[in-house]
């Protein structure tokens, strides 16, 4: 478990200076995503220590944001101020982003002739 | 109120302690599983959602400054940092799946991506949001942690991305189904990677509770739109001025 943290700390790690190193806008740890991610291609997948691990990691993902979620106390103005033109944003936005990626993946699939595999 | 007077200093002692905070934080995430699991996992008892607005609650109630619980809550906010690396271990469960049809998952998800991320930022700065709340509304379609990074790398407010991120995934669970009936999104490899596009973990669970491959294309939209949208974000932004 610990080395497997150690892993997950390490590509972080290399993200990070990377990232602060290059001045890249793109955050360390998804630049340590994507190093993993070159590693494990390579090697042909993850060990089972290192799977258990992000598996536990990424099942409680829904309890990681919470502290940073609590800090919207700190911006209940901004949040009361802004109320029309965040929702509409969200609103129109999430529907957009819906409609356009699913119906291209439609159109490309539907050309492919295949059947769904459900 | 003279008997309380020790009772007041264990509490001045403890709000400067990691203790409290940390502690209250996996109770009400426990508490708030529990309510939500009674619910039967309804979009609305999101026990992500239920735990902030819970706690946020208890904070304004007890006049605690965020950054007395954040002393504590750091140990657990620390992670998705590594959480986010271990994105690489599904991604590259799924990666058949992307080689076999890479050019209709990077086309379709790219465009969903940016017009997602367009439209928030161009509505929110038409109606005279601020630059860093506008930052804030651009990565809200991607997965809680890599959102925070982009928002902050970008000088959004990383706390505001992730509750847009939550307002964005159960605003999406609500009215998906009619619009995949509006757009005649019938393929589940279509649906999966839609959800995943516009609602990260959320939707992707949702697929995955109805169909196995819808849930697949939802998992590796979610690591793939973090990454294309970390990428292109810093361009949308310096491209529309903001």
């Amino acid at each position: 478990m610990i080395r497997a943290l150690a892993v997950l700390l390490l590509c972080q790690l290399a993200g990070t200076i990377l990232q602060q190193g290059t001045g890249l806008p793109i955050p360390g740890p998804v630049l340590g995503l994507v190093l993993l991610l070159a590693v494990l291609l390579r090697r042909g997948g993850p060990g089972a220590d290192l799977r258990e691990v992000s598996q536990g990691l990424l099942r409680y993902l829904g309890l990681l944001f919470v502290p940073a979620g609590v800090g919207v106390v700190a911006e209940l103005n901004v949040f009361r101020q802004n109320l029309l033109a965040i929702v509409l944003a969200i609103a129109v936005s999430t529907v957009l982003g819906l409609l356009v990626s699913g119906v291209i993946m439609q159109w490309f699939m539907a050309r492919a002739g295949e059947e769904p595999h459900a | 109120m003279h008997s309380l007077l020790p009772l007041f200093h264990i509490w001045v002692y403890l709000q400067t302690q990691p203790l409290l905070g940390l502690t209250a934080t996996l109770c009400a995430w426990e508490l708030c599983l529990f309510i939500d699991a009674k619910c039967g996992h309804k979009a609305l008892s999101n026990p992500t959602v239920l735990a902030i607005v819970l706690l946020s609650a208890l904070l304004l109630a007890t006049h605690t400054s965020y950054q007395a619980y954040f002393t504590g809550a750091v140990y657990v906010h620390f992670l998705l940092g590594p959480a986010t690396v271990a994105l690489a271990v599904p991604m590259h469960a799924n990666w058949p799946a992307i080689r076999k049809h890479f050019l209709p998952i990077f086309v379709s998800l790219t465009a969903g991506s940016v017009v997602a991320a367009s439209s928030a930022m161009l509505i929110a700065h038409a109606l005279g949001a601020p630059r860093a709340v506008v930052i804030s509304l651009g990565p809200k379609s991607v997965t809680s942690p890599i959102a925070m990074g982009i928002s902050q790398s970008l000088g959004g407010i990383p706390s505001l991305t992730a509750v847009f991120v939550m307002i964005t995934a159960m605003f999406g669970l609500l009215v998906y189904p009619a619009f995949f009936k509006l757009g005649r999104i019938g393929d589940w490899r279509a649906r999966g990677l839609a959800a995943g596009v516009a609602m990260h973990g959320l939707g992707t669970a949702r697929m995955l509770s109805l169909n196995e491959t819808a849930g697949a294309f939802g998992g590796l939209a979610i690591g793939l739109n973090g990454i294309v949208t970390a990428l292109l974000l810093p361009l949308l932004v310096t491209l529309f001025g903001l």
